[in-house]
């Protein structure tokens, strides 16, 4: 396994270590999670899959939580 | 895909975990089903059967060695929405569905953080304490990142030694109980050895870290991210520049699945008698939905329901003096930790309290209940379901929420149509959290 994976977050390369959540992704590109209702930025809160703070699209998907899901290599991550 | 087990075990933390071990160790089939990536739950999360250096690691290892040698199917990443039948319930993954089929049923659903809304609650950075510490366990970076702890309960001082070990620093532990009940809780624990143990560890790890009773946070300032927090200190406004502040008010039971198969709940807790069994029959429930106890009795009361649902009482009633003890230490967190009055009047008018819906605080407190409210301002009804702002406007305003309807979790419209059993969802349920 190798100890780093590589994707996309809005179209910029970020390298986060390997197992870690596309949450962590978010972080060390420095981007927020999505925009609320009335465009206030939101990142993750409770960091287990309950708020839905953190959901981004991964390959496509909306409403993903990226706090329970885990980084893939070449993986595209897009906030809206 | 379908499933059949004699005994079903939803959540994979130490009560589940626990569970599972014991009724796969009487020779029936088991199931463990959890939404995270991995078993261990919250408390467990990152660690394995290879670490242990440290007792709770030590724990865990134990556990997850007899786990593996126990034959037990393990489902990850799969979230149970639904009983679509008795004895079947539902479970989305990422890209497929499972019917899970059970003779026997252990919920082990677990717990998540209080929250309660202040001023700037909602930057992005302010996390939860575990919340935080969750994300630390999956890689976040966090060496030299400054970070505020706040809030209350035991988890506060675990989370805050847990960052600093790994690199951050801790500016300040605020903890919102008094004086008067901490020194009572120490008295308390003197009882209990273990604890003292565990307590005397975090205090070594914290050493020079500040840590400050009747204090909580007051305003979370920043524009696109957070850059400091003001905290109301024993009384005295101090703001402090900070990356993170992991912020929770303890824990509230998840009781969202339980509730939807009709167990009864009162206070807000699962009921359940001497082996754990809820008030529907062949349905069993431990760990915190039955009063936060930490993990001790998680896993004591894992071990009964998984003994009893797989039919070996006997072997259950071994455990009773452990389970005695470790729900007296439920009853004094609870004391202990209580919400102070002055804390509802954190939010002010235009303070977000419903983060799905953005739903202020204004617009709540002109409402008496929480049907009202849903009905009149969304809050409530967004994707979390009321998983966040349902225990802080209980405590703001009192308010308890009614009914929980299928699904009990967002999914796929594919997911919902997908079951082949003779019950269909009503079309009505199909738009998760529009209850």
């Amino acid at each position: 396994m190798p100890d780093q994976v590589t994707l996309t977050v809005n179209g910029a390369t970020v390298s986060v270590p390997s197992g870690a959540t596309v949450a962590v992704a978010m972080a060390i590109a420095g981007q927020a999670c999505r925009a609320s209702v009335t465009g206030e930025p939101r990142g993750p809160l409770c960091g287990m899959g309950i708020c839905f703070e953190c959901c981004v699209a991964i390959n496509g998907k909306p409403h993903c939580r990226s706090c329970q899901t885990l980084c893939e290599s070449g993986m595209e991550v897009k906030t809206d | 895909m379908q499933r059949r087990f004699d005994v079903l075990v939803v959540g994979g933390g130490p009560a589940g975990i626990a569970a599972a071990v014991r009724a796969a160790e009487c020779g029936v089939r088991v199931g463990i089903v959890d939404d995270n990536a991995t078993l261990g739950g919250q408390i467990w999360r990152g660690t394995s059967e290879e670490q242990g250096q440290e007792e709770g690691t030590q724990e865990a290892a134990r556990w997850y060695r007899r786990f593996g040698t126990a034959g037990i199917t393990t489902l990850c990443g799969r979230r149970v929405f639904h009983q679509p039948e008795p004895g079947v319930l539902l479970a989305e993954g990422a890209d497929d569905l499972f019917e899970l089929g059970y003779r026997t049923l252990v919920l082990a659903t677990g717990a998540r953080e209080r929250f309660l809304p202040f001023a700037g609650w909602t930057l992005p950075n302010v996390l939860g304490a575990g919340g935080l510490q969750a994300l630390v366990k999956s890689g976040l970076p966090i060496r030299g990142k400054r970070v505020v702890v706040a809030g209350t309960g035991p988890l506060l001082l675990a989370v805050a030694a847990y960052l600093r070990e790994h690199g951050a620093e801790i500016l300040i532990v605020c903890e919102q109980a008094p004086w008067s009940r901490l020194a009572r809780f120490t008295g308390e624990l003197l009882g209990q050895p273990g604890k003292i143990a565990q307590a005397l560890q975090l205090k070594r790890k914290l050493a020079g870290v500040p840590f400050v009773a009747n204090s909580w946070p007051v305003a979370a300032h920043g524009g696109q991210t957070l850059e400091g927090v003001t905290i109301s200190r024993a009384g005295k406004a101090q703001t402090l520049a900070c990356d993170y502040l992991a912020c929770g008010f303890h824990l509230v039971p998840n009781i969202e699945l339980p509730l939807l198969l009709g167990c009864q709940v009162r206070g807000g807790l699962v009921q359940v008698d001497d082996f754990q069994q809820t008030t529907i029959s062949g349905v069993f429930c431990a760990g915190e939905p039955t009063g936060i106890g930490g993990v001790e009795l998680s896993l004591v009361e894992g071990q009964f329901a998984g003994l009893a649902a797989a039919g070996c009482r006997t072997e259950a009633q071994k455990l009773f003096g452990a389970r005695r003890k470790a729900r007296r230490f439920a009853r004094i967190l609870d004391r202990t930790f209580r919400l102070r009055p002055e804390l509802k009047s954190l939010p002010s008018p235009e303070t977000m309290v419903c983060r799905c819906e953005d739903v202020p605080y204004s617009r709540l407190e002109q409402h008496s209940s929480w049907r009202a409210a849903k009905l009149h301002t969304r809050c409530g009804m967004g994707p979390c379901q009321g998983r966040v702002c349902g225990p802080a406007t209980q405590f703001l305003f009192g308010w308890n929420p009614d009914s929980v309807r299928p699904p009990v979790f967002p999914v796929r419209v594919a997911s919902l149509a997908g079951f082949r059993g003779r019950a269909k969802p009503e079309a009505a349920t199909v738009a998760g959290g529009l209850g």
